[in-house]
């Protein structure tokens, strides 16, 4: 998933109240995650239906009260049984970062999970029997039912899309939701990230800075020094900084945090473009450090305007 | 005095350490439960989680770190499945669920459960006078493969042979015929619930034509003298196992009344109300259809006197009645959903 925000994200973001009264954002499950669990899940099942059809017959006890069982706790209580060992995640939903909670932000009861897989078997499991075999639900049935079967299944399996949070049919009895929960690591600081002072004329400006700020905190922390230092290197003005918005502070962030081959060849491409919107007039020796510094002075500059209760989403074209 | 750093940045230092912590007990969750913590773990859990809650949105209103906004995100998240998750106490949910929930949701939709009976009931009737008035008929409510044989033109002894089965090479097949009667009416049951959603009327239909069978099936056994005897033969699990599909037959009625007759909620919320109540009677009738299996499965080769089985039919007839309008009454001190 792109930590970048777009547009598809905004409208499938909720805020849920949790049970403290405390606001918690949440990102409702996209049609292509869904599906992807699904067939996950189906190929499972599928899978170990196989298995134990094998065994049973390799055994002898196909017909066996056991094997029926089996079969029968497998293909309808699967989900129902995953979610809730699982606390509301199949192996399909774990695979794609899934999760089943309460609609209304409570605990996921015993009964809400029951009922949102009970109707699986009008929703999908029905309308494939039928459509594989149409004589099974009603006797001498002409080819239209095939079809209507099929019609069944596209209209039940897109109703997801149709409603605004992407409710199945069993979600919408059961009260619940799917949300998409990725895990999601904590990395560095980029804002103090110490950087090397850049090559060429402002170096000794910047041993300077290292010194002043060190003499001047007394205690404070490397980290400090090294951000007073890039500060003193790159020194942005209020207009360079008020060109870019908060949109394209986190495409930066993207860009600098991301390790790739080519990254030395994108951060001289990025940083020249940059230099040129804002009319930096010093030069970019060293596009990194370059960057890092522009960085940290615009998260800065935004924050601070953030605190006023001023926004700015985008750059002003 | 960190001078240099940004708001921001001092922000996260000062709590970064509590994140941490709690990311690594809800991996620990994540991986085996709520029982893998430690009790001091346990205590930290609720308070590191709310901790993290407000953490997040006051970096939402300072912070422009896109991956801090992220990992708080989908921390807070991942925290708050953590600690109002389902409880999985298997044993303790079954006790609670056939104790107080089913029996509670039954007396609730005891309308619903005499409206299904009145389906089945109608159904029955219109099996019967439709096989009585023309036996050819009954082929076209009864599949030849059910039938097993027993048809109109069926001699008595045919259909007492059916009745009183002691073929020895039955003897074996017999649980498996019963379990494929537990799966097969299982489905039933839940296909009368979810058709509820259609405004009900599948559900009267399902129950009707269940009724049907019944109604034809009688028809071909009284005209042969043999009424007794099949009662006899059906009720002992036909008590539980056609009160469990009108259970199910009442909760898609229930699903139906929402949709039809949602009141003063959106349908949306009628549904969402009486859903999981509904699903409650289902569940609880699927634990029924089993034990309708087991009887089932018993008494057809074991019993066979005509006044045990009704005893047995009685008897049953008579603990369900005991159950439904007893269980559950005592409200416990915590009331928990089901």
């Amino acid at each position: 998933m792109s930590p970048l925000s777009n547009p598809a994200d905004a409208r499938l973001r909720r805020e849920f109240v949790t049970p403290e009264g405390l606001s918690l954002p949440l990102d409702l499950a996209g049609a292509s995650d869904r599906l992807v669990a699904f067939v996950l899940d189906g190929l499972i099942i599928a899978a170990t239906l196989l298995a134990l059809l094998l065994l049973g017959s390799m055994l002898g006890v196909g017909g066996a009260p056991l094997v029926i069982l089996a079969v029968f706790v497998l293909t309808h209580f699967y989900f129902t049984i995953f979610e809730l060992r699982w606390q509301g995640r199949t192996p399909g939903k774990r695979a794609a970062d899934l999760r089943v909670i309460d609609r209304h932000g409570g605990r996921l009861t015993v009964a809400a999970i029951f009922v949102r897989n009970v109707t699986r078997e009008v929703e999908v499991v029905l309308p494939i029997v039928v459509m594989l075999s149409p004589g099974s639900l009603i006797q001498d049935a002409p080819p239209l039912v095939g079809l209507a079967a099929f019609t069944w299944l596209l209209v039940l399996g897109f109703f997801p899309l149709f409603n605004r949070d992407r409710l199945r049919i069993g979600d919408l009895i059961a009260g619940t939701i799917v949300v998409h929960a990725p895990r999601s690591v904590l990395l560095p600081d980029l804002s103090e990230r110490p950087i090397l002072a850049p090559r060429g004329a402002s170096a000794p400006a910047a041993a300077n800075a290292t010194n002043a700020a060190g003499a001047a905190g007394g205690g404070a922390s490397v980290a400090a020094g090294a951000a007073a230092a890039r500060a003193a290197a790159y020194p942005f003005t209020a207009e360079q900084l008020d060109v870019y918005g908060i949109y394209e502070l986190q495409v930066l962030e993207e860009v600098l945090r991301r390790d790739r081959p080519d990254r030395a060849a994108v951060l001289t491409l990025v940083a020249s473009k940059v230099a040129k919107k804002i009319r930096w007039e010093g030069g970019v020796a060293d596009p990194a450090a370059f960057l890092s510094a522009f960085y940290a002075a615009q998260r800065a500059r935004l924050e601070q305007r953030l605190l006023m209760g001023q926004r700015k989403e985008r750059k002003s074209s | 005095m960190s001078v240099g750093l940004l708001r921001s940045t001092r922000f996260r230092k000062e709590r970064e350490r509590h994140w941490r912590e709690l990311a690594r007990i809800v991996d620990k969750v994540e991986r085996g439960g709520v029982s893998q913590l430690t009790s001091g773990e346990v205590a930290r859990l609720p308070g590191l989680y709310r901790q993290t809650l407000s953490a997040l949105s006051a970096a939402r209103a300072i912070s422009l770190d896109r991956n801090l906004l992220d990992f708080l995100g989908s921390l807070a998240a991942r925290g708050f499945f953590a600690v109002y998750g389902t409880r999985h106490r298997f044993f303790e949910s079954l006790v609670g669920f056939f104790g107080t929930h089913f029996p509670r949701a039954f007396r609730r939709h005891f309308p619903h459960f005499l409206v299904a009976v009145a389906c089945l009931v109608l159904g029955a009737w219109i099996g019967w006078s439709v096989t009585d008035s023309d036996p050819e008929r009954y082929f076209s409510m009864i599949d030849r493969s059910m039938a097993q044989g027993r048809t109109p033109s069926s001699s008595p002894d045919e259909l007492r042979r059916f009745l009183y089965d002691t073929d020895e090479a039955h003897r074996g097949f017999l649980p498996a015929f019963a379990s494929f009667l537990i799966a097969n009416n299982a489905r039933v049951g839940m296909l009368c619930f979810t058709f509820g959603i259609a405004l009900g009327i599948p559900v009267v239909v399902l129950l009707a034509m269940n009724g049907m069978l019944l109604g034809a099936m009688t028809q071909i056994h009284v005209a042969k003298g043999l009424g007794v005897d099949w009662w006899a033969w059906v009720s002992p699990h036909g008590v539980t196992e056609l009160s469990a599909i009108c259970l199910c037959g009442a909760a898609g009625l229930a699903l139906g009344q929402a949709t039809l007759f949602p009141g003063e909620l959106s349908r949306r919320d009628a549904l969402l109300a009486r859903g999981r109540e509904a699903g409650t009677l289902v569940g609880g009738a699927i634990g029924m259809l089993v034990v309708a299996g087991l009887i089932e499965g018993i008494v057809r080769q074991t019993v066979h006197p005509i006044d045990a089985r009704f005893a047995i039919a009685g008897g049953t007839a008579l603990l369900w009645s005991a159950y439904f309008l007893l269980a559950g009454r005592r409200v416990a001190p915590a009331e928990a959903a089901p």
